[in-house]
């Protein structure tokens, strides 16, 4: 318990001191949403209905920034290998490091999607299922993203192999996320979709370890 | 016999690297692996480790054989490489502190191991402004955090002044008077009187073309 506690104590104290980017996530998913406006016009209609797939796409992306350096950076100084002879399981590594990344990039998209909806139109009634929808969404991002981190940990400037494997795997919670506030916004039930949701970022969270886990265990060697 | 290695071979990208090496270590017992670069001292610490599998052969260490049960092989070993395994951002005490905790050592002795290696003044220093020999020595202090048995280090002592170098000595020496053991690679005196010498060797010419993919292709 105690290690586990240390673990993930270090993993928030190091994204945010300097050069950790924790920062980074919510000031990327700002400026994506702000220039939609720009993009597509001020018809409050035309960014209402555009609203939740653009909050979430930006939340999606805003997710990828930091996740290459999820594991590189332990691997590049010798961290790793000993994480990996600690009493700590490898599984319990990959499960803390993933909820420090939520803690560190999901967590700020969620606080700050309300205030940039208003930027995009949405209406008022849609404003508890973006914030439920992202809440839910988002550390099913982090953990499915710490599979893909785990696998490309060996390659340089692997961030870019990273986005291309982990993307497509965002589909599901993009579509079931962008649901919940879609529905929301026509004022039908936004709940199944909400269900779907939650029931897919448990699954991700209860596997997403075991998998991460055994890609380190091959990539250690 | 505490360590007993037996007909250890170890591959790197398909290449033997080790061929059936055999050796044994007693309580009480240092061994500095001697051999030119790449002759495969970093692999067998790694193995030795649990960190690379072994293409065949087999260690035991106090009756536990080494990848058989990776967790009690782990409780039995430290392993410090050419990493020191030292984040940049943290002080040098937030660092060790932090490796206490995972192998569930004291603050004390964290503070007890800072001391050891003359990185007392240094407790709040980041550890980006400390030189490459102050951090290999917290690399170093993080073996004093966990009681193990063998000791598996790789050129320990490199950028480590004279002073320093004899601190890691005596506490090598201390590690053995008390029935530990260390496999330590090294192309320096260290000044550990006793320690015998295992000079590794290249595999020979036969062992270079055991893999059946690539024999004959290559003249």
């Amino acid at each position: 318990m105690n290690a586990a506690a240390a673990v993930l104590r270090r993993e928030l104290r190091l994204a945010l001191r300097s050069g950790g980017g924790a920062g980074l996530g919510v000031a990327f998913f700002l400026i994506v949403v702000v220039l939609v406006p720009f993009g597509v016009g001020p018809d409050g209609d035309v960014l209402a209905q555009v609203a939740p797939g653009v909050l979430w796409i930006a939340a999606l992306l805003a997710c990828q920034l930091s996740l290459d350096r999820l594991f590189q950076a332990d691997a590049e100084d010798g961290a790793l290998d000993i994480l990996a002879l600690s009493p700590l399981p490898l599984e319990a590594l990959v499960a803390l490091k993933a909820l420090a990344h939520w803690l560190t990039t999901g967590l700020p998209l969620v606080l700050a999607a309300p205030a940039l909806a208003v930027t995009l139109s949405l209406p008022e009634a849609a404003y508890p299922w973006l914030v439920a929808s992202l809440a839910i969404g988002t550390p099913g991002l982090s953990f499915l993203g710490a599979i893909g981190a785990s696998v490309t940990v060996g390659i340089r400037r692997g961030g870019l192999l990273l986005s291309i494997l982990v993307l497509p795997l965002y589909i599901p919670s993009l579509i079931f996320g962008t649901r919940i506030i879609a529905r929301a916004t026509e004022g039908a039930d936004p709940l199944p979709a909400l269900l779907l949701l939650s029931g897919l970022s448990l699954g991700i969270i209860a596997a997403a370890p075991f998998a991460a886990a055994a890609a380190l265990r091959v990539n250690l060697r | 016999m505490a360590l007993r290695v037996i007909d250890l071979c170890c591959q790197r990208s398909g290449r033997p690297v080790l061929d059936a090496l055999g050796f044994d270590l007693a309580d009480g017992e240092a061994l500095i692996l001697r051999g030119p670069n790449g002759v495969g001292k970093s692999t067998l610490l790694r193995a030795l480790a649990g960190l690379l599998p072994v293409a065949s052969g087999s260690a035991q260490l106090d009756g536990v054989i080494l990848n058989e049960n990776p967790d009690a092989w782990a409780e039995l070993i430290a392993y410090a490489g050419h990493l020191d395994a030292i984040k940049s951002q943290l002080t040098l005490r937030e660092n060790l502190a932090f490796w206490s905790a995972v192998f569930g050592g004291s603050m004390r002795a964290v503070a007890e191991a800072l001391a050891a290696f003359g990185l007392e003044a240094l407790t709040d220093r980041p550890a980006h402004a400390c030189s490459a020999g102050q951090k290999r020595r917290l690399g170093l202090a993080r073996l004093m955090l966990a009681e193990r048995r063998l000791w598996l280090l790789d050129e320990p002592t490199v950028s480590l002044d004279a002073e320093a170098t004899a601190r890691f000595a005596a506490l090598v020496r201390a590690h053995c008077a008390g029935g530990g053991m260390a496999l330590i690679a090294s192309h320096v005196d260290l000044g550990l009187g006793a320690a015998a010498d295992l000079t590794l060797r290249p595999p020979t010419a036969g062992a270079q073309t055991r893999d059946p993919f690539l024999v004959g292709s290559f003249g």
